[in-house]
This record gives C-alpha cells, structure tokens and sequence, in this order.
C-alpha cells in the first residue's frame, strides 16, 4: 500500500503520499490554475470518497519535496480506484484525475505519480489500469500514451438528452 | 494510412532511435523492405519539413533533426496526406439525409484516427518499440526453456 515513496526529479526528492485534508486547499488551488475552475466542493467530496474510506482500494495520491524549504508543496496529484464489474469489465484499476503544477513539468512528477498508482494496483491484485481522456486533451493523450496505455475495448458513447 | 507516410515514419523511427549516426536510405529501404528510390522521395519532403538533414559524399545518410517528443504521427502523415477535416461530401448543398448519416458515422471514424495519430509522439513510439522488443525477448527465453 501506499507509503511514502521518494524519487529523485531533476533538481530534488520528489514524494509521494496519500493526500490528506490539509492538503485540499492546494488541491483546489493547483486544479484551478491548471483548468480555469475552482471546485472546491468536488475536491472535498473526492477526499472523503477517496482519501479517506476504503482505502485498500481508492488512492489519493499527492507529490510533493518531502523535505526541504518546500517541503509540502503541492507538485502533483492523481486519483484512481479499483472498479469492479462496470461495463462488464472484470476487476480493474481506473485513474480518473491526474494534474502536475504547471511550473514542475517535464520533470517526470506525473510518470512518477502514475507509476506509484499502478504499484497500488498491483498490490492489491489488479492487473490492468484504465482511463479515460477527451479526444481533444492532448496533453493527457500524450502523457498517458508516453506511460505505455494504448486504446481499450471500450468506445464510450452519448446522448444529448434534449433529442426525441 | 498511405505507404509514403507510413516509410516516413518508418524512417523517422530508425533515424530518431540512431541519433548518433548517418543512415542510408538504402539501409533503410532494406529493413523494411522498400525501395530506396522511394524511401529518397519520403525523406526529401522531410528534410523539407525539417525533419531529417542529409549529408552527401562517403560516410554520408541522413539523420534525424527533429524534436522526438514534439514531433507526433499526425504531424508526419500531414505531410504525406490531407488530414483536414473539413466535410468531404462531394456537394453538401445536395447531399441526401443517407448521406449525411454516412458522413457521420465516417467523420466519427476520421476524428478518432486523427485524435489518436495526434496523441502519440515519436519519442512514444520509440517506447513501445522498445517495450514490444523487451515482450517478445521474454516470449523467446521462456519458449527456449520450455
């Protein structure tokens, strides 16, 4: 599970650890800046959903210095869980958030985050990780392509829901 | 994809992954079984679009000049082929419901293959080519030892 894993970035350590409720205010801060939006709201739900219950299989994962003047910076995040049965897939892991502060990329936070999330995966038995990315998100396309995913068995389809 | 893009990308591929060397166009054509007339072709639109340079005389080939995490398979086919996405109906104005519905279902098609090409970088390929080679050594130990 989940402990305190420290890499070394470019310049220094990097860890990585399960978010807690201090850190939301960061969160919030850091999605905001990368997306435009702030969801204040949304981050507290996904840190009782996912930082705080059930935590054999739902990961909240945040990078930060881990030691140093900036020790608990926010530098990154990712979330995820193990899904089981939806759309008739067998047990597999989804991220469904992943976000790196726009000054510290290119620095091999995300990989590290993604890396540290499959590890979770793993030892809890799941063998495969899945995702989802708008067509049009290619930074995401890239990021998640760089780190070895290539397209499911999956097509997700829609509705607009105003059509007779 | 059309043959011209995908040599393009074949050589792009040898070129990006030998960045310390000149490399023919005949060693090239012959690794992937291509001519190298052709392959010549390939590689003079590139070295247009800055992508490989080439060196003449003895010793001389191409190399790779280009940006492998920027450079993307969507940019390398437009080179080679029109990957606008402007409506390809041959007259709108007149175009029957059926063919409309068939646009549709063709542009949806189209826009996940362009947003898929777009999403993967020379630098990715590189990755998987490398991670396909690491796979298929592990298939050959295990079935020696079996």
């Amino acid at each position: 599970m989940t402990a305190s894993v420290n890499e070394k970035t470019q310049a220094q350590t990097l860890r990585i650890r399960r978010a807690t409720a201090d850190d939301l205010a960061q969160v919030v801060d850091l999605d905001a800046r990368v997306t435009g939006q702030a969801k204040p709201d949304y981050w507290q739900d996904i840190y009782e959903r996912y930082g705080s219950r059930r935590l054999d299989e739902r990961f909240f994962l945040i990078a930060d210095h881990g030691s140093g003047a900036n020790e608990h910076k926010i530098l990154g995040l990712i979330a995820g869980e193990v899904r089981v049965w939806e759309f008739g897939s067998e047990p597999c892991g989804w991220i469904f958030a992943v976000s790196v502060d726009p000054e510290h990329r290119q620095q091999r936070i995300g990989e590290a985050l993604f890396r540290e999330m499959c590890n979770d995966f793993r030892q809890v038995g799941i063998t495969k990780v899945r995702t989802m990315v708008a067509r049009q998100n290619a930074l995401h396309m890239s990021f998640f392509r760089g780190e070895g995913m290539t397209a499911g068995p999956y097509i997700q389809l829609e509705k607009t829901l105003d059509d007779a | 994809m059309q043959q011209s893009s995908r040599l393009a990308i074949y050589a792009l591929i040898e070129l990006a992954s030998n960045p310390d060397r000149q490399i023919s166009a005949a060693e090239i054509g012959a690794k992937y079984r291509v001519s190298a007339h052709h392959l010549a072709k390939v590689l003079l639109t590139l070295g247009r679009a800055g992508l490989v340079q080439s060196i003449r005389g003895v010793g001389g080939g191409y190399s790779f000049s280009g940006n492998a995490r920027r450079t993307t398979l969507f940019d390398i086919i437009g080179l080679f082929e029109d990957t606008s996405t402007t409506c390809k109906l041959s007259d709108p104005s007149k175009a029957t419901v059926e063919e409309w519905a068939l646009f549709d279902v063709s542009k949806e098609i189209n826009d996940i293959a362009m947003s898929t090409y777009s999403s993967i970088t020379l630098a990715t390929m590189l990755k998987q080519i490398e991670r396909l080679s690491r796979a298929r050594a592990r298939q050959v130990t295990v079935s020696a030892e079996g």
